[in-house]
């Protein structure tokens, strides 16, 4: 047994049979074979063994996609069983005395280059069929398994260097119940799918795939990041009343689900869900978000090769907007360039991405871009309760300019006729020191503050978040990021506005404490997370904590800070 | 020998799913079954070959069928054509 520790993704523990997502190894070389005969025959037992895998695939397909989905493996049976195919196959090992690996390689490249060539873009889309058929059939030539995440019938864990958007949405949500990655961190696709998902996972575990195999014993420990392999009987007992805590902790959380989160002196916050797609809605829901803090409008333009049109994006945020029924939804306009790319924008690289060109300085240079979304959200406004916030905010003219391009556009599509809310606030991320600095200013002109502690962090401690080798710097707690913070809220109640958080500073346990004792208005984080921080936030009280941040932003390091609240809070 | 002509009238032509559909009636038959376009010839039987034809909208094609049950096929792959929408 060994322990591979990662990076905690996903809370909660799973233990299962690992189920390994890799890439098989299908590489063979040209033989030459001496009984024809029975060569012939391991291929044609190949054939059926094939028929037989994509026939009972087809069935799962039918029974979860439908017929319509399900109606490409018709296709693909019938290549595999194609006269033309395997007539010519058996010849080749027949008479050229070949391995059938070989004599299906050949054969099955002349059909792909003849589809590659067909002057029909669906026609060449063909080849991949053939491949995919030719990849099966291999596979049972040479004894290894192809993975393929959709027969999945019993409960596993995942492994796999990384998942992507189309692997998980080929997962069936019943049979997986955890899964651990090679590489990502808290933020990455699996993380955040994992999350949305409410399974347990660990990423960036670095070997992962490398040291489990196919249904080694796992334990995802999804609180600790720890991946236990084939654990010993005691440590699979002890983490099963681990599970059974974790459960009964979340049946307690779920009690609050329709409860206001008012401290015990009777302050109220919001609560509110980071989101990244209108999908993501269920998981708000279902932990009682009491609004969006944070929908970041980026993945409507990523995994593409072109930019969303109006209409895509208005459909987006409609969906949105209905779906949260008058609760307030807080949408990031566009926070790409620097390190998040945009291919089909073709921007260069630059030395120093996090110190670059992104968000609305790009915004406000590609104008078109710009126009586009804010048109889509002011279309979108009368669906619900839109809140409009621009990213990556340093100067008050960067503030002034956005917010006359979104009044022009209001005014060319009221001048049309189009229905728009009157009630749309617009706030600003505060994330670059300067602006924080000059929050009082900021708060005579903008409606709200809602503040990103990642990069507020980074650019504050002058340490790139993405840098392991200064990550020490990452220092939530530290007395300067309090004080900037302080800062903020402060300003926003003097001009009778308020202020959100929608870093992961705001669902963090010893964070949440400081935070509500500074007056912070709103909490935004992972859904799965709002309970939890309910639960803590309803057992404070707000004037013992104005107390404890009161000392704590006298105190010189974030060490003592921390021990502060652990000491005050029993955490 | 039987044989008779058509004109596809399916605004994407002949694809995989009709592909697959004509492979799988003639595939239940005994005969001889080909299809003819633009002078080429290729087996009904194999998807492949139907597919390799890429044949689009509006464009005419023929099918041939020869063997003991020549004439039920023939009528079988005419009746797929038009119940489906692919062929007049």
């Amino acid at each position: 047994m060994s322990v591979l520790q990662g990076i905690a993704a996903s809370s909660g523990i799973s233990i299962a049979k690992a189920y390994c997502l890799v890439e098989p190894d299908l590489t063979f070389s040209r033989n030459t074979v001496d009984d024809v005969e029975i060569e012939v025959e391991r291929f044609q037992s190949a054939i059926a063994i094939t028929k037989g895998e994509l026939e009972s695939i087809q069935e799962i397909a039918k029974k979860e996609l439908g017929a319509e989905e399900a109606a490409i493996f018709d296709a693909h049976i019938l290549v595999l069983t194609d006269p033309e195919l395997i007539a010519p196959i058996e010849d080749k090992i027949k008479t050229e005395q070949v391995n059938a690996e070989h004599a299906l390689e050949e054969t099955t490249d002349m059909f792909i280059m003849m589809f590659e060539q067909m002057d029909n873009e669906y026609m060449q889309e063909r080849a991949a069929d053939i491949r995919d058929v030719r990849k099966r059939i291999l596979s049972h030539l040479l004894g290894v398994k192809v993975v393929n995440p959709s027969e999945i019938s019993e409960e596993v864990v995942i492994i796999a260097e990384d998942l992507t958007p189309s692997d998980t949405a080929q997962l069936n949500r019943n049979f997986v119940k955890g899964f651990a990655t090679d590489i990502g961190g808290r933020t990455s696709h699996s993380a955040i799918m994992a999350r949305s998902l409410e399974i347990p996972a660990v990423v960036g575990t670095s070997d992962a795939t490398e040291i489990i195999k196919d249904g080694d014993i796992i334990i995802i420990d999804g609180l600790n990041g720890k991946v236990h392999i084939n654990p010993s009987d005691e440590i699979i007992a002890e983490y099963k009343v681990e599970q059974e805590n974790f459960e009964q902790q979340k049946l307690e959380w779920a009690k609050l689900v329709n409860e206001k989160t008012v401290t015990a002196d009777g302050h109220y916050v919001e609560l509110a869900a980071n989101i990244g797609t209108p999908e993501d809605l269920e998981g708000v829901t279902n932990n009682g978000g009491e609004g969006i803090g944070l929908y970041r409008t980026e993945f409507l333009y990523m995994g593409r090769d072109q930019l969303p049109t109006e209409d895509e994006q208005y459909e987006a945020y409609k969906k949105v907007l209905e779906g949260m029924d008058g609760k307030p939804v807080v949408v990031r306009t566009l926070d790409i360039g620097g390190d998040k790319e945009l291919p089909y924008l073709n921007l260069p690289t630059e030395m120093n991405p996090f110190l670059g060109f992104r968000a609305i300085r790009l915004c406000l240079e590609e104008l078109d871009i710009f126009r586009t979304q804010l048109r889509a959200l002011l279309r979108a406004s009368s669906y619900g309760n839109l809140k409009i916030m621009f990213p990556m905010i340093a100067t008050l003219e960067e503030f002034r300019e956005a917010k006359a391009i979104l009044e022009e556009e209001k005014a060319k599509l009221q001048d049309q006729g189009t229905a728009i809310s009157e009630d749309i606030e617009i706030g600003i991320m505060v994330e670059i020191p300067s602006t924080a600095v000059l929050a009082n200013q900021f708060a005579k002109e903008v409606d709200f503050f809602s503040i990103g502690t990642n990069d507020l962090i980074q650019y504050t401690m002058a340490a790139d978040r993405m840098n392991e080798r200064v990550s020490y710097l990452y220092q939530p707690y530290n007395p300067a990021i309090l004080r900037l913070v302080k800062m903020v809220i402060d300003a926003s109640h003097r001009e009778g506005k308020w202020t959100g958080m929608c870093g992961e500073m705001a669902g963090d346990e010893i964070a949440i404490p400081l935070l509500l004792g500074l007056g912070l208005d709103e909490f935004s984080m992972s859904a799965t997370s709002i309970l939890k921080a309910r639960t803590q936030i309803k057992g404070l009280k707000k004037s013992d904590m104005e107390e404890l941040v009161n000392e704590a932003i006298q105190m010189g390091t974030a060490e003592e800070v921390m021990q502060a609240v652990k000491t005050r809070c029993n955490l | 020998m039987a044989e008779k002509s058509f004109k596809v009238i399916d605004e994407t032509g002949i694809h995989a799913r009709p592909a697959s559909m004509l492979v799988s009636v003639a595939n239940k038959f005994q005969s001889d079954i080909n299809l003819i376009h633009n002078d080429k010839k290729v087996n009904l039987k194999s998807i492949l070959g139907v597919m390799s034809l890429g044949i689009g909208k509006g464009e005419e094609f023929k099918i041939s069928t020869e063997g003991s049950d020549e004439q039920d096929a023939l009528d079988a792959l005419e009746n797929t054509l038009k119940s489906e929408g692919l062929a007049e």
